[in-house]
């Protein structure tokens, strides 16, 4: 079986996939351990999937391994744990952004790569940025206060 | 922290009663051990005290509850309510959830009963408890169980006493939601396990007429299972299995003719009706309505909607040859499922344990026990572990609906502009005892229920307001399209968006501001209250509608305001919002929303925040949004491109406002801030155009439609 090498998380990682255009999203959880990103779709239509991938947002449900193939992937465990939560993570917390808690991967890693590029959003750019990751639980506002209080917490230094 | 011999003031000590362990998230604790009988057998009897708490040897205590937390806060709040009576620290208690192995049966978690019954069952458990120690004579060890039942009148402690009770600790699953640690069902695994996936017909009720099972042959290591017209995918692998159960080359005959979404609410009205029911007859509503100074007259629809589930619905099922069988489902009623599982295949029930774990949020009856039949039929069959998680396409098309609704309401003024006369007329798919088919048994064959049954729709279908002569009017159709069952608030949203916005037409007819025709014909004092707080959070100036001062352009603003008590005999809320209309478009955008909430009892007020903004963001979702679109054949909006909801863009800014009453009993707080949201919208449409919006969602082009 083909192997397919990357990094993930900050370790060099290697998989085995039967088929080269296995989506990432079935590697990560299934040989990889990553149980973060969540299949929501398949579609790339609800972003439940996300993952970084050289720093970009990226829905691993349709991102081949082939595509991820010498990349840099970090996904939700990557990012911090519940004992060192990154910024984004803290701030999602604090504000108790979640209720099922299915999408806020999507919504923790899209709101990581909007303030990799841009620290201090407007909250129209935070919604633009979020657009395509769906909640049905409805705690929008809450998401959208946790990416201003990540934003507030980096332009201060403070955790969140 | 305090000692035990502090918390319970009485000198005693205890000696554990059972062992389980106590980490901050007990539930996975018990998950990785749960398998089979447990290792340590306890009473579930929901009479017993033992069946709801154990005190620990470390002094913290482990509490039971068959409620589920849906993603809705009771995980939080049930250990805030046990707490407070045991005089604990709440970080002394942990909490376990919905395994019929080791949880009293509380009923399904629906209906906002997880506090209303789980928290208040679990409350009483504690405070007998209390009672119990607190009669043990100073050093006394207290060993093993209580042994006694819960004391309906035990003493619970004065709400002016409370610590725990009302503050709004954080949520304890939160920092593994936001760090990918924490295990969804969709998540777990067993060591042997198989990936399942389920091939359904392209039509309702079509046969499998063949399966060419060598056209997967070059996908390794997955097996087609069949049962007359069950056909299933396992494999090792997941890919595998999801390509094989999508490049099967399968025949199928034609299904069962559908009506098709359009010209639905023709359908219904000419339905079969299994029953009329008037439900509520004041006065002579008939003679009152003729002998109206004014009278009105108008039809809503209300569209079929899919509990749309982020995460498609997902089972692990582990059926052995000895008939027993342990299924982790994240159903709302882990023993309903295990009774219904057991009946159906044929499994002895002591011998079927059902474990709950979270899934993505299921709002009501989505695809979760489905999900659980088709693990446990390809599991038996196989005789392996088995995984089925549904794809987007199955839970779309799949999931039963939240269903259709149909409502003609009509009404009399009198010369004064009160309401003279009220009625409504309602059509809604008939009640029929025993489960919901399962699909999966339906299709290999297996006889079973076939119940039906969508929540208590009727509700709030009369206004809230003085009216003499008042009379509702239910027929309920003998056969619905689509499978049906509970959709959050369920039947309620419909109704109170005929009943609010109708009520709006009235108070326009008369002449007076909407929240003045309303504070006129309301005497209940905690209904008074919140549409004043409301009125004063919005900043509500009283005048006529439509607003003279909409706007010069396209585009127009209007307000609107909408009332209710929940089943009319739960909560108040009132909701008023702001909107802007672009009526070359007919697209709305909701600017602001105040809301003031009166559910007795606050728990946890930031929790309960969370689900009343969750609910009002989730109803605008359906008003604006949903529609399950069918054809003749098959439900035909499969994705979130074809049943589109609420995105970032479009959403306002919420204020709410809890009005506390600590002396009074709690009420459920997750469905009831729902059914005044779409009422609101629609009459904030009207306030910005004049136009009159019936039939939701409310896309651009229903929109349009009204405004011509």
């Amino acid at each position: 079986m083909p192997a397919y090498e990357f990094r993930l998380n900050g370790a060099a990682a290697t998989v085995d996939s039967w088929d080269p255009n296995q989506p990432l999203l079935y590697l990560l959880r299934n040989a990889l351990g990553m149980h973060g990103p969540k299949f929501g779709c398949g579609l790339a239509q609800c972003g439940a999937c996300t993952v970084l991938i050289d720093g970009k947002a990226t829905r691993s449900c349709i991102t081949t391994v082939r595509q991820a193939a010498g990349k840099t992937v970090t996904t939700i465990e990557g990012l911090g744990s519940p004992d060192k939560p990154d910024p984004v993570q803290a701030a999602f917390i604090a504000e108790q952004a979640a209720q099922c808690g299915y999408c806020t991967n999507g919504m923790i890693m899209a709101a990581r790569a909007l303030l990799n590029q841009t620290p201090k959003p407007t909250r129209d750019q935070a919604k633009e940025a979020l657009k395509g990751n769906l909640c049905k639980c409805g705690t929008h506002t809450r998401i959208l206060r946790a990416v201003e209080r990540a934003a507030a917490a980096a332009a201060q230094g403070r955790r969140a | 922290m305090i000692s035990r011999r502090d918390l319970l003031k009485s000198g005693c000590t205890l000696v554990v009663g059972f062992r389980f362990q106590s980490s901050a998230l007990a539930q996975d604790a018990a998950q990785s051990a749960a398998y089979g009988k447990p290792a340590d057998p306890k009473p579930v009897d929901p009479k017993e005290v033992d069946s709801f708490l154990a005190i620990n040897a470390d002094g913290t205590v482990t509490i039971y509850t068959g409620k589920v937390d849906l993603g809705t806060g009771l995980r939080i709040a049930i250990r805030q309510m046990a707490a407070e009576e045991l005089d604990l620290p709440i970080d002394r208690v942990t909490l376990v959830e919905g395994d019929t192995a080791l949880t009293p049966d509380q009923g399904s978690t629906g209906g906002s009963t997880g506090l209303t019954r789980g928290g208040v069952e679990v409350r009483q458990a504690a405070a007998t408890a209390r009672q119990a120690l607190l009669k043990l004579p100073p050093g006394q060890r207290m060993s093993g169980r209580f042994f006694t039942n819960v004391d309906p009148k035990a003493p619970l402690k004065d709400p002016a006493q409370y610590k725990v009770v009302g503050k709004p600790i954080p949520r304890p699953d939160l920092p593994a939601k936001c760090t990918g640690r924490h295990t969804y069902v969709q998540d777990f695994q067993l060591p042997r396990m198989l990936h399942g996936r389920v091939i359904r017909p392209p039509a309702i009720g079509a046969k499998l007429v063949s399966v060419d099972e060598s056209s997967i042959r070059g996908i390794p290591d997955v097996r087609v299972v069949r049962i007359e017209n069950f056909l299933g995918v396992v494999g090792k692998d997941e890919w595998a299995t999801i390509r094989g159960a999508r490049e099967l080359k399968t025949a199928w005959s034609a299904g069962t003719e559908l009506p098709g979404s359009d010209g639905l609410a023709q359908y219904v009205r000419q339905s079969r009706t299994a029953q009329i029911q008037t439900i509520v007859n004041r006065g002579d509503a008939a003679a009152a309505l003729e002998s109206s100074a004014k009278r009105f007259s108008a039809t809503y629809f209300w569209p079929n909607q899919s509990h749309g589930s982020i995460g498609p619905s997902c089972a692990v099922a582990d059926v052995r040859v000895d008939g027993s069988a342990t299924v982790w489902s994240s159903s709302q009623g882990p023993h309903g499922l295990r009774q219904n599982l057991s009946k159906v295949f044929g499994l002895p029930e002591e011998k079927v344990r059902v474990v709950y774990l979270d899934g993505a949020g299921c709002y009501g009856g989505n695809g979760n026990e489905d999900v659980a039949a088709d693990a446990v039929l390809l599991s038996k069959t196989v005789g392996q572990p088995v995984r089925v998680q549904w794809m987007r396409h199955d839970e779309h098309g799949w999931d039963p609906k939240g269903p259709q609704q149909l409502l003609d309401v009509e009404a009399g003024l009198d010369t004064e502009g009160h309401i003279q006369a009220w009625r409504t007329a309602m059509w809604v798919p008939a009640a029929v005892p025993g489960s919901r088919p399962l699909l999966a048994a339906d299709a290999a064959g297996i006889a079973q229920d076939h119940g039906q049954g969508a929540g208590l729709l009727t509700q709030n279908a009369d206004p809230p307001y003085t009216a003499a002569n008042v009379q509702v009017v239910v027929n309920s159709i003998a056969a619905t399209p689509l499978r049906p069952s509970n959709l959050r608030a369920p039947g309620k949203i419909a109704n109170v968006f005929a009943v609010e916005t109708f009520t709006d037409e009235l108070a326009h007819a008369a002449g007076l501001d909407p929240l003045a025709f309303r504070l006129r014909g309301l005497s209940d004092p905690r209904g008074v209250e919140v549409l004043k707080r409301v009125a004063e959070m919005f900043g509500w100036q009283e005048r006529g509608s439509p607003n003279p001062n909409a706007g010069q352009g396209s585009v127009k603003i209007g307000r609107g305001i909408a009332y209710a008590r929940y089943k009319q005999a739960e909560n108040y809320v009132a909701l008023a919002m702001e909107v802007e209309v672009d009526t070359a478009t007919g697209k709305i955008s909701v600017r602001r929303i105040a809301c003031a909430h009166d559910c007795g009892l606050v728990v946890n007020p930031d929790a309960l925040k969370n689900q009343i903004e969750g609910c009002i963001v989730q109803t605008l979702s359906r008003a604006l949004h949903e529609e399950v679109r069918f054809d003749a054949s098959r439900v035909t909006s499969v994705d979130w491109s074809s049943y589109p909801i609420l995105t970032f863009p479009e959403i306002p800014t919420i204020e709410v406002a809890l009005i506390n009453h600590p002396e009074l009993p709690l009420l459920g707080a997750g469905e009831a801030s729902c059914v005044t949201a779409a009422a609101a919208l629609a009459n904030a449409v009207f306030d910005a155009t004049g136009a009159k919006l019936r039939v939701a969602p409310f896309t651009p082009q229903r929109v349009k439609a009204a405004l011509a």
